[in-house]
């Protein structure tokens, strides 16, 4: 399969909501859509990554309305467990429609959860809507801590913006400092589980989106599902979000590519080393667990 | 429409549970009994006393060595069934009826309850506590497609059907600790909270971005494990997974 996943289209795209942009990580996508969506009863509620109790610590929260969802904007480069509430969304949030964003990881997670519903009772046709993010790696919340108070010489609770762009892992603070580390020393901090991940883009999402490609500000959609082209042409319709052709952009899809291939690749290599990680008596290698093989 | 396939349910040692759920497909259930299955053997649904031949047997709940009659209808079962599939935790896994002591009133000396893979070959397990309606209905479909389909049909239910095999002889124990012994420890989870989310006693919860089981809770159903993402995750299905649901969907009505 294609490193980009099957998309019906790929667009450079920027929400027209200023309420929106001014708080979203690049062009709004995610959350313009779900407010969409929202508003036009497509979902009842959608899973997002909420304000935790600690600063840039998210919490899956179930957002309702516009001012929930725009609590949840912007990227914090940590883990939001939002599958937790896959199902307490359909229970005791009583949702019929539901939608949820999350990393290419969680996306699968949703499409098991679809078509194997093990332990996820009345889930498989409620999933409404599906966004997915684009993802190299996570980091734990230690992790993320370490990288802005120890590296980036910022606390926590001061900084405005962060963001991966360029080779730096960037630090905006609320009285305007800027701190930068390069990206490379951030792969130590990476979650072991990240490098057998062999998807970029989230290529089971119904909509996926993320910045690379596209130009400062904006970002590139692919529009992957039939679900997600009738929610796509809706918005569009609905004049929510301004657009260019992704051949016309800079630095295009094909820096998508190749990232995606370099993900991908990496992390093959990841999970083929593991079959011969240890070493037995006789001489004969010794392996870990492959996810993509069996239980 | 091909001929129909036959399912049975055998009930064991189990709270009825997973017969309910079968009956939760509403009128679902009745769209696979008018279509795909004749349900030849189920407690309180069908007028059967001794186990018949069948296509699918779905065996509830665990086996109480200490019931003569249990053990011989479960070995009784296997034999005159094509597929056996242990359907639920208590089958799967043992499930609550791990923690038994005996002493209940009224046959008190029943007290040795086992996953029934202890005591037959099984070829296909859905566990969870209790198991989902749409869970069985899928796999329903499959096994139908799979004994009755074209060759491209029944190379689809082969692909599906595979992982929920691959179960079977994985073993027959799982608990909360699978997730700690196969995944966290193995370095694959990625936090995505699918088995907090996923388990029905809510003994999960997810600290420092991980599972965390608390082990009073856990009644060993098997459905954080097999619902996990990184437990199994095979591309050909889930890639597809517009068009296998479609798929059910249109079978379904």
């Amino acid at each position: 399969m294609d490193v980009l996943g099957n998309y019906k289209s790929a667009i450079s795209a920027r929400s027209t909501d200023k309420d929106i942009t001014k708080k979203s990580q690049d062009g709004g996508i995610i959350t313009t859509l779900f407010a969409y969506a929202l508003e036009e009863g497509i979902i009842d509620g959608a899973i997002v990554a909420g304000p935790g109790d600690e600063p840039w610590k998210p919490e899956p929260v179930v957002a309702t309305t516009k001012a929930e969802l725009l609590a949840a904007a912007g990227t914090r480069y940590t883990i939001s467990p939002n599958l937790y509430l896959i199902k307490e969304a359909t229970r005791s949030y009583g949702l019929d429609r539901v939608g949820i964003v999350g990393t290419p990881c969680q996306m699968q997670a949703v499409r098991k959860a679809q078509l194997y519903p093990i332990g996820m009772r009345d889930v498989d046709d409620k999933i409404a809507l599906a966004l997915g993010i684009y993802c190299m790696e996570n980091l734990s919340y230690q992790a993320l801590e370490a990288i802005v108070e120890d590296h980036c010489n910022q606390k926590m609770e001061s900084v405005k913006k962060m963001d991966i762009g360029k080779g730096k892992f960037t630090v905006y603070t609320e009285r305007g400092a800027v701190s930068q580390m390069p990206l490379k020393l951030i792969h130590k901090y990476v979650q072991p589980g990240c490098n057998v991940c062999l998807d970029y883009v989230a290529n089971l999402a119904d909509i996926s989106s993320g910045s690379v490609g596209s130009p400062d500000g904006w970002s590139t959609v692919f529009v992957r599902s039939m679900k997600g082209n009738a929610v796509w042409d809706g918005a569009i319709a609905a004049g929510l979000f301004e657009t260019k052709p992704m051949d016309q952009v800079k630095p295009g899809l094909d820096l998508v590519t190749k990232l995606a291939t370099e993900k991908i690749t990496k992390n093959q290599k990841n999970v083929d080393a593991r079959k011969t990680f240890g070493l037995k008596a006789d001489g004969t290698a010794k392996g870990l667990r492959n996810p993509y093989e069996s239980p | 429409m091909a001929e129909k396939i036959t399912i049975g349910e055998l009930h064991l040692s189990g709270c009825t549970g997973c017969l309910v759920t079968l009956a939760d497909n509403y009128e679902g259930l009745f769209k696979l009994l008018d279509d795909y299955a004749d349900l030849v053997y189920a407690l309180t649904l069908v007028d059967v006393r001794h186990v018949p031949e069948m296509d699918v047997c779905l065996v509830e709940g665990s086996c109480c060595l200490n019931d003569k009659i249990s053990v011989e209808e479960l070995k009784e079962a296997r034999e005159k069934s094509k597929v056996l599939v242990a359907y639920g935790g208590c089958a799967a896994y043992g499930n609550i009826t791990r923690f038994c002591r005996g002493g209940q009133w009224n046959q008190p000396g029943h007290e040795a309850f086992v996953p029934i893979s202890e005591v037959v070959d099984v070829d296909l397990y859905i566990p969870s506590c209790p198991p989902c309606p749409q869970q069985v209905r899928n796999v329903a479909v499959m096994a139908f497609l799979l004994l009755r389909g074209n060759e491209e049909q029944k190379n689809l239910a082969t692909a599906y059907l595979t992982p929920l095999m691959q179960l079977a002889q994985r073993g027959n124990e799982a608990c909360g600790c699978d997730l700690m012994y196969d995944v966290i420890n193995q370095g694959l989870c990625m936090g995505c909270g699918t088995c907090a989310g996923t388990c029905p006693v809510r003994a999960i919860t997810m600290e420092y971005g991980k599972p965390n089981v608390n082990r009073d809770l856990c009644i060993k159903c098997g459905a954080c494990y097999s619902q996990c993402p990184r437990s199994w995750f095979n591309f050909d299905v889930m890639n597809n997974y517009e068009g296998i649901m479609d798929a059910i969907k249109g079978a379904m009505q």
